[in-house]
């Protein structure tokens, strides 16, 4: 092989490299620079302020706690429609459905997964919210409600196509072993697939709510964005306000080196840490996983 | 017995149908979203609408710049995150050892996928705006979404990579092809069509993001087109969200028009996306 | 005159798999060296050494010194890419690369940087006749290769590694998914071939071994067991083990 040649590949390469490593590298950075931005706050609000329960940025109350009740209440209801409808929906597909039906739907679940949370914002205003405040005779329809359904319908295309992968993964030996015995299609998808594909089901919960507590532009939208610690579950029925629409609303309004913005950061540092656990577990279950699969094999 | 499997048939009935009757819950709001706002939006749309400058406090006129502020936006993320995303996923497919770095490397890129879009724009304001002093700019933003849509990127390509069969690069090899060679003359050329779907489901995430342009790039109201990658930008979901919650009295009939725009643009990369895709399968030679 | 010297030379895949255990065999120029024995024995591991197709798998020992005309090609210095050119190989399963058959002839020129066009139109038809697959292909060059019938694939892989011109051909059961007419022609072209080139077969059985070795070395999981002529080898053999193995009492 000629220099040039030499040069060339050599070259390639290198940036294949730098490219491969490129995904640890934006991860580290993002994390240094939230906290670059974000530790700040702590020096400049002391810590019980900071987890009191007023968020009043104007006065200079800078209470977190509001916003990670928000948070936190919105996405349990959201896990209460994602779950049993998308682990329903993908055990539909991969177990029950006909082969055309799952070709139809696969692509619409698809859809929802590309639709901007920005339109389901929109829609959610102008439809949902005065829909449950008619239904439920509410003051106002932007309520934790509103945001839980909304996040609960963009949390269904992960739950489905993860579950549904972990479910497809099951070998059919399975099934057949457990037909074979007498048992219905029904009996064999609660007792031997779904268990036989548990750890997967489990990562497309995790990714879901993983999904569902970094939305930003819908939970904005139609969750009325007031800052109140939620007591219980009849809050679902007032307006809350979560981090991520938190940052989001104000730090567009906010000077950079301010209070307001090194706090604004540390939401930021906290969700950031929220989704790395919520990661790290969902992919800790893959990685099991497949060792596990490879075990078997060999 | 005959009793008892009786009673297990009609369970499995109830079951398969409670299953179906979920499933079509979840598709029907789907179908029903995409279909509402293609009606009411519908007769919004027309030659001003698309191609004429936003006038009146935005209640009148069209959202051109807020086209074009996402076509560009688009691109400029297509410039970073396609060379970057397709590179790493060489490098994973093609290259990685199976060591402790290399699922460090998976771990951070499950990661990003995981961060919350909003986490995005904050660091994009940190490093891009501020630190880099881009300012608040195409270039910006574009950084910031290429960013965010890496994982997706760099995931299906590397499936798409994976899929072409392993005894091509070994006769490539054992023709005296260089790792490199083999790469862009079989592997490559073989799984374009899976690496053109990735990337065109990764920028249609892009173009449909609001939060990481939120303080990045977007401009609330500028009437005129973005001149270079250092000027600010109107974009259609941040319009949308702007006219949907700031401008009062706005007309709905441009809300869902502007959502309808959005809408169409976002659901025609995804169907280029997913057409590429099963024409691909269909014609593969392997 | 030897081509090829292996000596002392030992392997084994860091998934315990197929290993060698110091083999020393001289393989002769312009002869066919026929490497048999039971699977899982290492002949085609043996086969990898020549070209280093090795260094594409997980080897974690190797050991001795293989000679290609008084190089060492196991040394770090070797040019792998200059030694794979000279050392052409056929697989067990006829692979196409996805192009056009004309395209699967030049891809080894090209990628060793030939641009002369009339010097590859020349070896695209040489090697074609070479591989006695010129008749049957010569009006639909730019037809996929995929379309070959099964017998003209491995004909194709074969010209596919003449094109390049190599001096050694490396045959890792090049036969065996084919009919018996198409491996007729197959073997019939080694028979060519050995005027040109030096040719080391592992055969996909005992009779082809027999019809068509120069030199026959019996591999037996790992240990070379014996080596003598392709007549002496299959009429007398010296050893239990061989004697057992071409009479069909195991493999």
């Amino acid at each position: 092989m000629d220099k040039s040649n030499i040069r060339h590949e050599f070259l390639i390469t290198f940036f294949i490299k730098s490219a491969g490593y490129s995904a640890i590298v934006f991860v580290g950075m993002i994390f240094i620079f939230l906290l670059l931005e974000g530790l700040p706050a702590v020096q400049k609000v002391n810590l019980a302020s900071l987890f009191s329960s007023r968020w009043y940025p104007i006065e200079n109350y800078f209470g977190i706690l509001p916003l990670i009740g928000g948070t936190i209440i919105i996405t349990l209801g959201a896990i209460f429609i994602a779950v049993p409808f998308g682990i329903g929906t993908a055990v539909y597909l991969s177990e029950i459905a006909p082969r055309w039906v799952r070709e139809l739907m696969k692509p619409f679940i698809e859809i929802l997964g590309g639709l901007p949370s920005v339109v389901l914002g929109f829609l959610g205003m102008l439809i949902l919210s005065p829909f449950l405040r008619n239904l439920l005779e509410l003051p106002t329809g932007l309520t934790a409600l509103a945001g839980s359904i909304l996040l609960g319908g963009i949390a269904i295309p992960t739950v489905v196509s993860v579950a549904e992968d972990a479910l497809d993964a099951v070998p059919k030996s399975y099934r057949d072993a457990s037909l074979a015995i007498g048992a219905t299609e029904w009996q064999t998808i609660w007792r031997v697939t779904l268990p036989a594909a548990r750890s997967g089901v489990l990562t497309a919960i995790m990714l879901g709510v993983g999904r569902a507590i970094g939305e930003t532009m819908t939970v904005m939208m139609v969750t009325g964005n007031a800052p109140i610690l939620p007591k219980g579950i009849s809050d679902l029925f007032s307006p809350v306000r979560t981090m991520t629409a938190t940052i989001a609303a104000e730090m567009g309004e906010v000077a950079s080196g301010s209070v307001h913005y090194h706090v604004l950061f540390l939401i930021g540092i906290v969700l950031f840490l929220i989704s790395l656990v919520v990661n790290i577990t969902a992919s800790a279950v893959v990685f099991r996983q497949k060792k596990r699969q490879e075990r078997i094999l060999s | 017995m005959k009793s008892s499997s009786h009673l297990r048939n009609r369970q499995q009935r109830i079951g398969f149908s409670l299953l179906t009757i979920m499933s079509f819950l979840t598709i029907i709001p789907i179908a029903g979203v995409v279909i509402y706002i293609l009606v009411l939006g519908a007769p919004a749309i027309n030659w001003e609408f698309i191609a004429g400058f936003p006038r009146g406090g935005m209640r009148e006129g069209g959202i051109w710049p807020a086209i074009v502020g996402t076509l560009y936006l688009t691109l400029g993320t297509a410039v970073f995150a396609v060379p970057l995303g397709i590179g790493a996923a060489i490098y994973l497919s093609e290259y990685a050892p199976d060591n402790k770095t290399t699922q460090l490397i998976r771990i951070a890129i499950i990661n990003l996928a995981g961060i919350p879009s909003v986490v995005f724009g904050l660091f994009g304001l940190g490093l891009f705006v501020l630190f880099l002093q881009f300012g608040t700019s195409i270039l910006a933003g574009s950084l910031t979404l290429s960013i965010m849509t890496l994982p997706v990127i760099i995931s299906t390509t590397e499936e798409a990579l994976k899929s072409v069969p392993q005894a091509f690069r070994t006769v490539s090899i054992s023709l005296g092809a260089t790792k490199w060679q083999t790469i862009r003359r079989i592997i490559l050329p073989q799984a374009l069509p899976g690496i053109l779907t990735g990337v065109i489901l990764g920028l249609e995430r892009a173009a449909g993001e609001t939060a990481p342009i939120l303080f990045t790039v977007a401009a609330f109201f500028l009437p005129r087109l973005p001149s270079s990658p250092l000027d600010a930008t109107m974009a259609l979901p941040y319009h949308l969200f702007v006219i949907s919650t700031q401008v009062p009295g706005m007309p709905i009939k441009i809300q869902y028009g502007t959502a309808l725009v959005l809408l169409v643009f976002v659901l025609s990369m995804n169907i280029i996306a997913t057409t590429i895709r099963s024409r691909a399968r269909a014609r593969r030679q392997w | 005159m030897n081509k090829i010297s292996i000596q002392n030379f030992s392997l084994q895949y860091s998934d315990g798999t197929e290993s060698l255990r110091n083999i020393s065999l001289d393989i002769p120029a312009n002869q066919i060296t026929v490497i048999f024995g039971p699977a899982g024995g290492g002949k085609s591991s043996l086969l990898r050494v020549f070209n280093r197709l090795n260094d594409l798998a997980d080897v974690i020992q190797q050991e001795g010194k293989v000679y290609l005309d008084k190089e060492d090609i196991l040394s770090p210095k070797t040019d792998v890419i200059a030694l794979r050119r000279k050392v052409g190989m056929v697989f067990a399963r006829p692979v196409v690369l996805p192009f056009s058959i004309r395209e699967n002839l030049t891809y080894g020129l090209e990628v060793a940087g030939e641009k002369n066009s009339d010097r590859i139109k020349h070896s695209v038809e040489k090697s074609l006749k070479q591989a006695a697959l010129w008749e049957e292909v010569k009006d639909r060059l730019d037809d996929p290769a995929i379309a070959l019938s099964g017998g003209q694939q491995q004909r194709l892989c074969l010209a596919r590694v003449l094109a390049l011109e190599p001096e050694v051909i490396l045959l890792d059961e090049p036969t065996s998914g084919l009919d018996p007419i198409s491996t007729g022609k197959v073997e019939e072209s080694l028979q060519d071939l050995k005027q040109d080139y030096t040719i080391i077969l592992v055969p996909h059985s005992v009779q082809q071994a027999a019809r068509t070795a120069d030199l026959a070395a019996f591999l037996l999981q790992g240990d070379l067991v014996e080596v003598a002529s392709g007549d002496t080898m299959f009429t007398n053999p010296q050893d239990k083990r061989t004697q057992d193995y071409i009479q069909g009492r195991f493999g």
